[in-house]
């Protein structure tokens, strides 16, 4: 809904939001060791499923790239950890993603989103190769060293800015011209492109915004292990396990990536500690669950049970159509062919 | 030169498992991104029947075929078909069938780990030279590109000489219209998923017997068999074989002129060019 | 012949669109007037929606021209030829399904040829309801509307953007004789305030009332032009929709 001014609900959104946040970083005061890991985990995983959602929650196009775009820019902070302020280096990092991002968004999102999907499912695996190359022919080691020593509070009040930067960006994209015009698309992009909208730049532009983020993410943690290699660093898990995340949670909600990242990442430390060897098989066990059971996240399954009981708590007039033409009609509804 | 001739005989096994794709992507319209695990469980199966029996890899195929045929059936009528039913539009179906492939990509290195370990398996059968304009070339590499251009002459002459093979591709042009005219859709369109896996698989089979694999390779054989597909054009076998030629041939000239690591990096290339100049492939139909 | 005085508003000069061997469009040329309601009428099949959507932009002609104010548009694509002032509405009507009426009529009015946001819109948008008959709709789901109401909406959305031309392919169709009325109505009183509309129909008599120039496809190609009392007695458009004993 377009509002010119901030209405009260988006109003008392924003400061439990601020609140929230504000609470989040107590955590490290109270907390460390593993907890704080899990901690750090979760704030990482929040900002990358938060960053994924703002161009694959409007658009539908399922991006499996994020891997490509962490990883890159893990390498670009620990490439030029000695050479360069690591302020710059965030910056650097975030260019390098943005430039990926242009690339990849001008050739694919101007055809239909399958063919998106395709190549960003290998588009991690292919830095990674490209990266692996690049390092052969230079005559360094694939391997970084990254020698900065920074303390675990401050990798998770690090991320948790970046997480809510990421939700300020978000909320500002979804009451603007770009946001409305995503959801548009999303829609039907043949009214879109009927509405003026040029709908190939809307894409790549939120794809950039989206796929920068990542990039930055990667960018901050990369110092946390001391030695970044292109295997870890562009590893498609991160990728796979931020679309799970994204989709459990429920992917029209700013904050319904949240929502699936918590439960996801705690379940996902009993598994590497129950189940170390089965890791992959219980991922494709989590996508299949979301497809066939949770089609619309937690927050859909929670919708549609408050759904259910507004429309028990109206009785059963409220299932009718809504008759709200000046002049009555009496014909039934009935839907419209869409594609 | 031989260049040109590892890279045709690279391609033309390459056909195969982008046979199976086309199948199941361009008659079942379901994008299979497990594609590459069926590769892979083809070339372990392989494997497994050669060292266990020492009888010629060839023969496996017959056993791995209908295997891969029956167990892809039982996938799309357990998991695949339910979404066709419930989803309300094409785009919503091929998202649907892409997250729930790749989830059973997942569960197929799973399953192959739990069965095969993460060893890489390689095994040398055939691997004598022959030698083919005066250059020494793997036997087995020949022998499977001709194993698999007769197999891709085969399934050619079933698809256009057959009735089975007419509604497949009457299915591919126009699910709805197919329906009209009394062809089971749904039936097909299992069939087509079907007959696709297994002749990825035998593809896998005959690829294992001059390449090495493991079980974490099926992402890069999918995305290949998909850029081929795409090359080619959705929906038309003769695009497929042009496309796998020149993917074979285009990965082998980088392989071997620049680093045998940037395979993948020949893959994209061609997929980028194909976005940008023509999206439809070589073959494809634009929609107007 | 159009007088001097008045301005041409679209031009189409020898437009041909062909599908492989299928010629849809054959050699379409006509001009449409400031102000005038132009009726596209033939058999079906004969190319009239394919033309549309020359016009429109989401198709590109094979060869041929299109003018908008004297401006080229030809292959420009729908989102440039929307900018310029072309708004339509759709053979089967398109909804924007998760959103609401408000924001579906909206959607026309932020990136065409009218640019609003925020109160501007709001208020623009409702109005433009209120102009089609659905002043309390605003926050009903597009689902929950019968399908003259979806089609109202949508007309809204094409009105959004404050047109130069507007495109009503098959308008009418699907509704019924009180719902046909209502619609009519409509058509008529945006031609009262002077909007310069092509209207793609079957329906003959809203044809004759609406229309004051009619032009005639068959087979893609223009077989009569006048006024539609005029071409819908011409023998030969007789003879394309009912056949040779009839004409």
């Amino acid at each position: 809904m377009k509002r010119f001014t901030l209405s009260a609900a988006e109003g008392r959104g924003l400061v439990i939001s601020a609140l929230l946040f504000a609470a989040a970083a107590l955590v490290p005061l109270i907390a460390d060791g593993y907890p704080l890991q899990i901690g750090i985990s979760i704030v990482m995983y929040t900002a990358l499923a938060t960053s994924w959602l703002l161009f694959s929650g409007p658009t539908n196009y399922i991006a499996l790239s994020t891997a490509a775009f962490f990883g890159i820019g893990m390498y670009t902070a620990a490439g030029g950890i000695d050479l360069v302020p690591y302020p710059v280096l965030i910056a650097a990092a975030g260019i390098a993603g943005a430039a990926l991002a242009a690339v990849v968004g001008l050739a694919t999102l101007r055809v239909s989103g399958v063919y998106f999907v395709i190549f960003s499912l290998g588009l991690a695996e292919l830095v990674r190769q490209v990266m692996t190359w690049l390092q052969h022919v230079l005559g360094t080691m694939s391997g970084l060293y990254v020698t900065i020593e920074r303390s675990e509070p401050m990798y998770y009040w690090q991320l948790l800015l970046l997480a809510a930067v990421i939700f300020l960006v978000g909320w500002r994209i979804g009451r603007s011209r770009l946001g409305f015009a995503l959801r548009i698309i999303g829609n039907d992009e043949l009214v879109a492109v009927h509405c003026g909208i040029n709908t190939a730049r809307a894409k790549v532009v939120l794809f950039i915004i989206s796929s920068t983020f990542a990039s930055i993410a990667g960018a901050l943690v990369a110092p946390r292990w001391g030695y970044v290699e292109p295997v870890v660093a562009f590893s498609p898990f991160v990728s796979f396990q931020v679309v799970i995340m994204a989709l459990l949670g429920g992917t029209h909600r700013l904050w319904g990536p949240l929502l699936g990242v918590i439960p996801f990442v705690l379940v996902w430390e009993l598994i590497a500690v129950y189940f170390p060897n089965q890791t992959t098989l219980l991922l494709g066990v989590c996508f299949l669950l979301i497809v066939y059971v949770i089609p619309n996240g937690l927050i859909g399954l929670v919708e549609d049970a408050m759904n259910r009981r507004r429309k028990h708590a109206a009785g059963p007039a409220a299932a009718l159509p809504i008759d709200i033409s000046a002049n009555a009609s009496a014909q039934p509804a009935v839907t419209a062919d869409k594609k | 030169m031989d260049i040109v001739i590892i890279g045709l005989l690279l391609g033309g096994t390459y056909a195969l498992m982008a046979m199976g794709l086309q199948l199941q992507y361009g008659v079942a319209r379901i994008m299979n991104l497990a594609n590459g695990e069926i590769l892979i469980a083809g070339a372990f199966s392989t494997f497994w029947f050669y060292s266990a029996t020492k009888a010629s890899p060839l023969l496996a195929l017959f056993l791995v075929a209908p295997a891969a045929f029956v167990l892809n059936w039982a996938i799309y009528r357990i998991l695949i078909y339910p979404l066709v039913r419930r989803a309300k539009s094409q785009g919503k179906l091929e998202v649907d069938s892409i997250l729930a492939t790749f989830g059973i990509s997942f569960i197929a290195v799973g399953v192959l780990l739990a069965i095969f370990g993460g060893q890489y398996l390689d095994y040398s059968y055939l691997s004598r030279p022959i030698f083919i304009f005066g250059e020494r070339y793997g036997l087995n590499r020949v022998v499977a590109f001709l194993a698999a251009a007769a197999l891709c002459t085969a399934l050619y002459l079933w698809l256009h000489k057959t009735r089975a093979g007419l509604a497949l591709r009457a299915v591919s042009v126009n699910p709805s219209a197919s329906g009209l005219v009394a062809i089971n859709v749904a039936q097909t369109s299992a069939l087509a998923f079907a007959l696709g896996g297994a002749v990825t698989a035998v593809g896998g089979g005959l690829l294992s017997m001059f390449l090495t694999f493991d079980v974490s390779l099926g992402v890069v054989f999918t995305l290949k068999a998909l850029v081929i597909v795409i090359l080619g054009g959705v929906g038309d076998i003769r695009g497929t074989i042009v496309a796998s030629f020149i993917l074979g041939f285009a990965e082998t000239a980088v392989a071997t002129l620049i680093d045998p690591g940037l395979t993948l990096a020949a893959a994209y290339i061609l997929f980028m060019i194909v976005l940008l100049v023509r999206p439809e492939g070589l073959f494809g139909r634009r929609t107007a | 012949m159009l007088s001097p005085a008045i301005t041409e508003a679209l031009t189409a000069a020898a437009v041909t669109k062909r599908f492989g061997g299928l010629v849809a469009v054959d050699n379409m040329s006509f001009k449409l007037a400031e102000r005038e309601v132009l009726g596209l009428i033939g058999p079906n099949g004969s190319g009239k929606t394919t033309m549309m959507n020359l016009i429109s932009g989401a198709l590109k002609p094979t060869s041929g021209e299109i003018s908008v104010y004297g401006e080229a548009v030809t292959g420009r694509g729908a989102s440039n030829v929307a900018r310029k002032g072309i708004a339509r509405t759709f053979q089967l009507v398109r909804m924007l399904p998760t959103m609401t009426a408000l924001e579906n009529v909206a959607a026309g009015g932020v990136f065409g040829h009218a640019r609003r946001w925020g109160k501007e819109l709001d208020d623009y948008a409702h109005a433009l309801l209120e102009r089609v008959g659905l002043p309390n709709a605003a926050s009903a789901p597009i689902s929950a509307l019968t399908y003259i109401d979806q089609k109202r909406v949508e007309l809204a959305r094409a009105l959004a953007s404050d047109p130069k031309i507007l495109l009503l392919d098959e308008w009418l169709a699907g509704l019924n004789l009180t719902e046909l009325k209502i619609g009519i109505t409509l058509i008529e009183r945006l031609r009262s305030e002077g909007c310069t509309i092509i209207i793609v129909e079957h329906v003959m008599h809203a044809i004759r009332s609406l229309c004051d120039r009619c032009i005639v496809m068959n087979s893609g190609a223009k077989i009569a032009e006048g006024t539609p009392a005029e071409v819908l007695a011409d023998h030969g458009v007789i003879r394309a929709y009912l056949g040779d004993e009839n004409a």
